[in-house]
């Protein structure tokens, strides 16, 4: 059990996908203009990843490896992915439809999300057994959502601030990380 | 020849995948501590990008256009397959440090945009051409990072195992930080700026 909560911490606060592991930039610069979308993408690749987790832990130990296929994972495990997402969508557009409309847009932006495919790896490489993979994904997801959040909620606040011209957008957004990513490294200790 | 020209020097610096369209950010954070290592990713992104838009183009009038995405996936994903194999096989070190990098190279949206937006709709030379430019405009993008990162955070400068020069002072004292996951967003933000500042970019 212990075990399991070291996981969740490593992944969610030292171990962050987004400062320390450079996954999911794209989504982390690109949607954190906005609280509001901030949680939602947060949210939306929290389940995902959960999920992407749960389906290609089995297909790597039950089907590929026992078959010597270790070398086909990049393959399947992209192809798997992107029929989960799809997947997904559906579901919750048939089952939920005030989910969908708030989650709806960045299901598909999901795909090539860098975030999902390298925890899939992340849980190979460090040979997790099911049940941590799953801890794994959602220390993950969760660390990832807590940090667009945070990103966004300083960005809403900066776009009211005095920004040098050639610092505008980006540049500050990438400044703003450092200093986040040095707060965070505070967390190394914790473990 | 003018066609083929403007399709390889835009991806160098109008339209450089890293520093003006803020594609492909997460290897070039990633990997870009030492010249060594922008040196083989750039290597590895440009010969799948190469590859995947040769074989798109060549292939445009086949793919049926439904399944286009899925089509473009797959042979990207083979590709980085490839690729992983062969420098697992012929550079261990180099695949090492580059460690899972090389799989999410498949991930990458400057290739899927590439075959989206412009190797499925041209030839094979010109798709050469484009491929081309991006992995320069690529390459100049990680060595520029990656530079500052290695001389900085060590004080000296190797290429491939051979010395190139060392600042006493600095290797002495290296700045630590530079190393670290933020010394590589604070390099790309004041890169990004300076060429804002100096006008080779536009600011937002």
């Amino acid at each position: 059990m212990s075990n399991l909560i070291a996981i969740f911490f490593s992944m969610a606060l030292i171990n962050n996908l987004v400062l320390v592991n450079f996954l999911g930039l794209c989504p982390f610069f690109g949607v954190s203009k906005k609280l509001s979308s901030a949680f939602s993408m947060g949210v939306a690749v929290l389940l995902v990843m959960l999920v992407a987790s749960a389906v290609t832990w089995p297909i790597f130990h039950m089907l590929l490896e026992p078959h010597g296929m270790e070398f086909m994972r990049t393959v399947i495990f992209i192809l798997v992915i992107a029929s989960l997402v799809q997947i997904i969508e559906m579901t919750i557009k048939r089952t939920n439809l005030t989910l969908y409309n708030a989650l709806g847009i960045y299901l598909p932006l999901i795909t090539t999300n860098c975030a999902i495919l390298g925890v899939a790896f992340i849980n190979i490489d460090k040979t997790y057994g099911f049940l941590e993979s799953l801890v794994a994904a959602l220390g993950a997801g969760a660390g990832f959502t807590l940090v667009l959040i945070i990103m966004s909620g300083i960005r809403e606040r900066l776009d009211l601030a005095d920004t040098p011209q050639a610092f505008m957008g980006t540049p500050i957004s990438l400044i703003v990380a450092t200093l986040l990513g040095l707060a965070f490294l505070g967390f190394g200790g914790m473990i | 020849m003018r066609s083929l020209k403007k399709n390889f020097s835009r991806g160098i610096v109008r339209a450089n995948p890293i520093f003006i369209l803020l594609l492909g950010l997460c290897p070039a954070l990633a990997v870009s501590t030492s010249l060594d290592n922008a040196v083989g990713m750039t290597g590895a992104f440009t010969f799948v990008l190469l590859a995947a838009n040769i074989i798109v183009s060549l292939l445009r009038e086949q793919i049926p256009d439904r399944v286009r995405i899925p089509v473009f996936i797959v042979i990207i994903a083979t590709l980085v397959t490839i690729v992983d194999l062969m420098l697992q096989g012929f550079v261990p070190v180099l695949s090492e440090s580059l460690g899972m990098f090389i799989p999410l190279i498949v991930v990458n949206c400057i290739i899927l945009a590439r075959a989206e937006a412009f190797a499925s709709k041209n030839g094979m030379i010109d798709s050469i051409a484009d491929a081309v430019g991006i992995g320069v405009g690529f390459g100049l993008a990680m060595l520029s990072i990656s530079l500052v990162r290695q001389l900085f955070g060590t004080g000296s400068l190797d290429l491939f195992g051979r010395h190139l020069f060392t600042i006493p002072p600095l290797a002495d004292n290296p700045v630590v930080f530079f190393l670290l996951p933020m010394g590589a967003f604070f390099v790309v933000g004041i890169l990004l700026a300076l060429f804002r500042w100096m006008g080779v970019s536009r600011s937002e």
